[in-house]
């Protein structure tokens, strides 16, 4: 285990090129699913969505980026100036560490943990806590608000995400994503564990902040939630975190229970393997927007008792299932 | 030359974390603000995080990020929003209830440090070639399964006590 610190030269080497071609695509990933998003709620309501930019619209989120980038930053004047500049950076920092264990295919993770399931879920914690400080830093009550709601919803989701997952943990013995994609060559884990796949997923959606659950940033109620004071590049960190967190929950999904780089039954039709993760991670991304363009909001109550009473126990029952199944089966 | 590089790196990267722990133990005791408190509290401990990854047990540090900081900080975080708002002025510090702190706090440090001092100490590598979780979870439900359970009974002793706090405070309050 001591590998994790000391390395030898050409791992760096490894290391380095794979965080800069990570840099590289978690911003390529947010602009294309922007641009994604805008098209997609754009069709849903039958219309089209940017089309002014480029063809399609498709240089519309480059532009907008550009904007941002240019804008002031204003931090108010009551606000606690320390943690409200430290919050962007501390909210985008961690989402850069699940690409380090996610795999793109066969020969593409940058370094294949075994505890690599348990790193994604540790460092996501601190994108809720990354809220909670920008929130509280504001000194503003619908920010407030927004942050409180954050928490409350991620500490409530999180319990049945990690249930769900350990089913697939237990079925394989391992957190190892190479040996977790490697057991799905024949038949993806979302047929062998459905119950676990659409828990997982609706967690997921839960604790991207996306819609039917984004209570913490609900436009209607509380102007934009957690990130109302924030402008300019410091809210545009938020919003690639939030994009980038997105992809990495639907590629978690993708590597437990769609086959990761496998095609379906074992037949790869000749398809890098590459090429079946990135179309099942963004299929996956597609269906979250969908969910949000069709869904309403659900009330605080709801999304509570949702995940306290229903949710919960049935990834409990799952994992119970899951256990005796392997024991005595 | 590598080596002697990465020597120092890792060297570098140990005071870092022991930087961290202390830092954040500082911000999480003096400040007045409870915010600060709880923010200092996580850096400490993804400081110890750090300290387990030094030791070279990726998958403890991992385990202490997740539930020292993502449940237990979390957790803290929640009662602070249930607690009275942060603008009215903070109560003086009241000298009774420093020292006996101060006392509690010490005593545990002395106990720590004795077990620390007594224990006699063998490098890993010594006493076994296999530390992968496998292990790990073997240890924890034979040899160590009595520390296992005292920790889920302490667990249940919060569970019930958080339910007799609010429930006595609710029927007080209607």
């Amino acid at each position: 285990m001591t590998e994790a610190v000391t390395n030898t030269g050409g791992d760096w080497l490894r290391l380095i090129v794979g965080l800069i071609l990570v840099l590289i695509f978690s911003q390529l990933n947010a602009l294309f699913l922007v641009w994604l998003e805008r098209k997609v709620a754009g069709h849903i309501q039958l219309r089209y969505g940017p089309m002014e930019v480029g063809p399609h619209g498709l240089l519309q989120t480059i532009v907008d980026g550009i904007k941002l980038v240019g804008k002031e930053l204003i931090t108010p004047f009551k606000a606690d100036k320390k943690l409200f500049v430290i919050a962007p950076v501390l909210v985008f920092m961690p989402v850069l560490v699940p690409f380090l264990v996610l795999p793109f295919g066969p020969e593409l993770i940058i370094r294949d943990m075994n505890v690599g399931l348990l790193l994604i879920f540790a460092f996501s914690t601190f994108s809720v806590l990354a809220i909670l400080v920008g929130g509280w830093a504001s000194n503003n009550k619908y920010a407030l608000l927004g942050a409180i709601r954050s928490v409350a919803q991620n500490v409530a989701y999180e319990i049945p995400l990690l249930l769900s997952v350990m089913s697939v943990v237990l079925m394989v013995h391992s957190f190892k994503f190479s040996e977790l994609v490697m057991a799905q060559q024949r038949i993806w884990f979302i047929f062998l564990q459905p119950v676990a796949a659409i828990i997982y997923f609706i967690c997921a959606t839960a604790e991207t902040n996306r819609a039917p659950f984004d209570i913490p940033e609900a436009e209607s109620e509380l102007v934009a939630g957690f990130h109302t004071e924030y402008s300019g590049m410091r809210f545009g960190l938020f919003f690639l975190a939030e994009y980038t967190n997105m992809f990495i929950v639907c590629a978690v999904a993708t590597s437990l229970f769609l086959g990761g780089w496998h095609g379906p039954f074992g037949f790869s039709l000749g398809i890098p393997g590459v090429v079946w993760f990135l179309a099942k991670t963004y299929f996956l991304l597609f269906v979250l927007m969908w969910f949000r363009w069709t869904f309403p909001r659900v009330r605080f109550d709801q999304l509570m008792n949702f995940s306290w009473k229903v949710l919960i126990p049935l990834s409990m029952l799952n994992l119970l299932v899951t256990a005796l199944v392997l024991k005595f089966v | 030359m590598t080596s002697f590089l990465t020597d120092g790196l890792i060297h570098a990267a140990f005071w870092v974390v022991v930087g961290l722990t202390f830092g954040g133990a500082v911000l999480a005791v003096f400040p007045r603000n409870i915010v600060y408190n709880v923010l200092g509290l996580i850096v400490c401990l993804s400081g110890v995080a750090g300290l387990f990854l030094y030791l070279g047990s990726f998958f403890l540090a991992l385990m202490q990020l997740l539930i020292y900081v993502g449940a237990i900080c979390v957790a803290i975080v929640f009662a602070i929003m249930l607690s009275p708002p942060l603008h009215l002025e903070a109560p003086k510090r009241r000298i009774p209830k420093l020292v006996l702190s101060a006392g509690a706090a010490g005593l545990f440090f002395a106990a720590i440090a004795a077990v620390s001092w007594k224990t006699a100490w063998k490098p890993a590598a010594q006493r076994g070639t296999d530390w992968s979780i496998t292990t790990i979870g073997h240890f924890l439900l034979t040899k160590y399964s009595l520390v296992f359970e005292v920790i889920s009974l302490v667990l249940l002793v919060a569970i019930i006590g958080a339910i007799l706090t609010t429930g006595f405070s609710r029927r007080l309050s209607s």
